[in-house]
């Protein structure tokens, strides 16, 4: 056996205390192609960093080519021919093709004058070897997502790429592109270059990948050629198995008649067939991978994005909602996944922060009134528990989790028929989950329609009076109470079945 | 990576007291300081600067910049920002005089010109708002295109204005105090309530701080983009109707790069220039820097020239103070 290309041995990444990665090892082999799976926030993320150079790891080695690499950079890590395709790519639009593959290193003549000839030359070299039909004098705005992915690769095999790290190449493509960049990755392993393929989507490991590393909650679970894997589910299997702890403190409350109900929603692209009903007190859990698209959903439900098909009910009575204001009269409330980009307005007070969608509850006439403005936000202060020196106090001051209060609490006051919680404790501290759990079930005994997205497969189980599950813009399954388990959830999530009781 | 945390975290606490100190002068100081130490310098420099005379002609001479700076403040804070504010000026005051000079009486022909000011503001607010044109390129282009057409209504040469009620409201006094003096505080009284007592102002901020957080807690987004410009455009008329009165003219050379007075004041108050904060009171504080700092450099007898130097270097070092906050709180 030929020494391998990359090694990376027990290593663990720590931020501020809180183990990301704990002792992840992989081998991978020139020529070969190594499957890097996990859920969300398994990890994948993180070492797919460390290896760039863009994170320091914590402790452990990476042994490149069986010399030992200490300080690993940006710099270093480009220079030993280590390359990383983002999902997010990195061309400027408006130069050439063969600009943006030699982007920061243009081929110069005398005087420091670009030469050209000799880039668009090389350009098409590059091109070729990979079978890739494009002219390099085409800009790149012209090209579609797959196109401008392969250019991105034929970057970095222009610059000696030999270890290639492809996050989630396919996420944006359609079926005949995936083929096309797959066959592209085959290439690649026989030019031999190794690659590390991060993938959802499973059939595209058990295509292209010669060995699959299996991480969960940031541990390492176990390398598996891909040929002794049996499939699908099994891959899955792995990549869950946990077992769940219960702070969720859910109480069954009983169920009301059905307030808000989805017909057949369809946004080009995004979702299709979206169909689903929630009854007063009952809580909604919806899970799938993220881009899925569970959160467009709930900007659809919410007017913030239109929909192209479809019809939304609330009390039985057809709603016409094409801005969050008309939401929110008809009695919709949403707690966005992204609290600091479009939940909070970090420049101001706790208080306003609370008080800014309940303006109109909170004023006579044009005047705010700022004693019955005090009261409500000392009265919610309390109840949510949010840890706050006084209501004064800026809210960018706050940590993650009395911000995510402070937003619960802005929703609540609203007594809302429908509340929608995306990812409702993202980046919370486990104190402050507790808080939001106990309220969210206290707004379900209130009557509430609650529709909870989340990543969190626990948070679903251990919330959810039932669940459905997204899978590339389409409801894949759903599961009521007895069937809500992590096996069903991820199954249905990757696209898989459900395995009946 | 664990010690350098922690050795951050020891010069944290080292420097901690002056950080505080620091802290405190950029976010409530630095006006009223400058104003007081304003204050001090002059008294000190010139004999002629602490009189009752002197201090009651800075608060008039104020009035025009003043009165314009509380509807910039309001324009700032939702992150915008209004070039054609003196251009505005110039367009009230040549409107107004033409009206008068026409035979109008006078609280119709102050009533028209503010409404023409609302109109001129409904139209930047309704570009700005629905055709996402940065309010800089659209103020800009309004600046020429305002400037342009007062020079249209005058055919160039300045109104002379002969009405002697409408002197009143630029020279005139009630009791001891200045009618502008008086005109000032109102309009800074009325914008104080505006902004930080009722649902109008919580708007403004929130737009300027996070407007896809404004429009998903339901505000109309639009709707308080575009009141903001009718407003400043509303109260910048009233500002150019009172410097028409003051000079008996209506010119369409008046107000001629006062805009820029008007932003440095409401930055020079501590108003983020990228939106989501600010108050009246510091514009205020920032208007009595500029007017003192004009009155004070005309008592020491600094040429015209010289004192623009002097105001952009003082225009400066209040942004990069602004940028010097920002940076703190994001961090």
């Amino acid at each position: 056996m030929s020494t391998p290309r990359l090694q990376l041995n027990h290593i663990t990444k720590e931020f501020s205390g809180v183990k990301a990665l704990k002792g992840v090892s992989l081998t991978l082999m020139p020529g070969s192609a190594h499957g890097l799976v996990g859920e969300n926030g398994a990890g994948k993320s993180t070492l797919i960093k460390i290896l760039t150079g863009a994170y320091a790891k914590t402790s452990g080695e990476i042994i490149y080519e069986g010399k030992t690499i200490e300080g690993m950079n940006p710099k270093k890590a480009k220079e030993l021919g280590i390359h990383c395709i983002y999902q997010e790519l990195n061309i400027a639009n408006h130069l050439s093709i063969a600009e943006n593959i030699f982007l920061g290193e243009q081929p110069t003549k005398m005087l420091g004058l670009i030469d050209w000839k000799k880039m668009n030359s090389d350009a098409q070299a590059v091109l070729s070897s990979l079978q890739i039909e494009l002219d390099p004098k085409t800009m790149a705005g012209e090209l579609s997502i797959a196109q401008k992915q392969m250019i991105e690769i034929a970057r970095a095999i222009s610059q000696n790429a030999n270890v290639l790290i492809m996050d989630e190449p396919t996420s944006s493509l359609s079926e005949r592109e995936t083929e096309v960049l797959l066959s592209l990755v085959e290439k690649l392993k026989s030019k031999g270059v190794s690659v590390i393929y991060v993938s959802h989507r499973m059939p595209e490991i058990f295509r292209v990948c010669d060995t699959v590393t299996i991480l969960r909650d940031g541990t390492y679970i176990q390398t598996l050629p891909v040929d002794q894997i049996d499939g699908t589910n099994d891959l899955v299997q792995l990549m869950v198995n946990r077992k769940l702890e219960d702070f969720f403190g859910k109480t069954e409350v009983p169920l009301k008649d059905i307030v808000i109900e989805t017909r057949k929603l369809r946004k080009d692209g995004i979702f299709k067939d979206i169909s689903f009903s929630v009854r007063g007190g009952e809580i909604l859990g919806v899970a799938g991978l993220v881009g899925s698209g569970r959160t467009e959903i709930a900007e659809a439900l919410f007017g913030v994005m239109s929909l192209n098909e479809g019809e939304i009910l609330i009390d039985g009575r057809k709603v016409n909602i094409k801005s969050p204001r008309e939401a929110i009269s008809n009695g919709i409330g949403f707690v966005t996944e992204n609290r600091k980009e479009t939940g909070l307005v970090l420049k101001r007070s706790v208080m306003e922060n609370i008080s800014l969608a309940n303006l109109s509850l909170l004023s006579g006439g044009m005047f705010v009134s700022n004693k019955k403005e005090k009261e409500i936000a000392n009265l919610y202060k309390q109840k949510l528990n949010i840890k706050t020196a006084n209501l004064e106090q800026r809210i960018s001051n706050l940590s993650g989790g009395n911000q995510q209060k402070a937003i619960l609490a802005r929703w609540m006051i609203q007594k809302p028929k429908v509340l929608i919680l995306d990812e409702p404790c993202r980046g919370v501290d486990v104190g402050a989950k507790t808080d939001i759990y106990s309220q969210i079930t206290e707004m379900a005994k209130q009557g509430t329609a609650i529709i909870m997205i989340s990543s969190e497969v626990d948070e679903i189980v251990g919330m959810s009076d039932r669940v459905i599950v997204m899978h590339e813009g389409e409801i894949s399954g759903e599961l009521s109470r007895v069937d809500i388990n992590p096996d069903n959830i991820i199954n249905l999530a990757f696209g898989g079945t459900v395995n009946a009781k | 990576m664990q010690n350098n945390t922690t050795e951050l975290k020891t010069m944290n606490t080292k420097s901690d007291f002056s950080k505080k100190a620091v802290h405190f002068l950029l976010d409530k100081g630095i006006a009223i300081i400058g104003v007081v130490l304003l204050f001090i310098i002059m008294s000190i420099v010139s004999s002629d600067f602490l009189t009752v005379d002197n201090l009651l002609n800075v608060s008039r001479q104020s009035a025009v910049l003043c009165i314009m700076a509380v509807g910039m403040t309001f324009i700032i804070i939702t992150g915008g920002i209004d070039l054609s504010a003196g251009s505005q000026i110039a367009v009230s005051g040549v409107i107004i005089a033409s009206l008068l000079a026409a035979g109008v009486p006078l609280p119709f022909a102050i009533l028209l010109t503010i409404a023409a000011g609302g109109v001129i503001g409904f139209i930047i607010g309704g570009i700005v708002a629905t055709q996402k044109i940065p309010p800089f390129i659209v103020t800009l282009a309004m600046m020429t295109i305002l400037s342009g057409l007062a020079f249209v209504i005058t055919q160039g040469s300045p109104i002379i204005v002969s009405n002697e009620a409408f002197r009143f409201l630029g020279r005139g006094y009630i009791g001891p105090i200045p009618v502008p003096i008086l005109l000032l505080v109102v309009v800074s009284i009325i914008g104080y309530l505006l902004l930080s007592q009722t649902k109008f102002g919580r708007y403004v901020y929130a737009v300027g701080d996070n407007e896809e957080a404004a429009r998903l807690c339901g505000i109309n987004v639009k709707k308080v983009k575009m009141g903001v410009y009718v407003l400043g455009a509303s109260i910048t008329a009233l500002a150019g109707i009172l410097l028409a009165s003051r000079l008996s003219t209506g010119s369409p050379n008046a107000g001629t790069g006062s805009e820029l007075d008007a932003i440095a004041a409401v930055v020079l108050g501590g108003t983020n220039l990228f939106g989501g904060e600010g108050k009246i009171t510091g514009t205020l504080m920032g208007v009595a820097i500029i007017s003192i700092l004009n009155n004070g450099l005309n008592l020491l007898n600094v040429p015209s020239y010289h004192q623009l130097i002097i105001k952009g270097a003082v225009i400066l070092l209040a942004v990069w103070l602004n940028s010097l906050k920002e940076k703190r709180t994001a961090a």
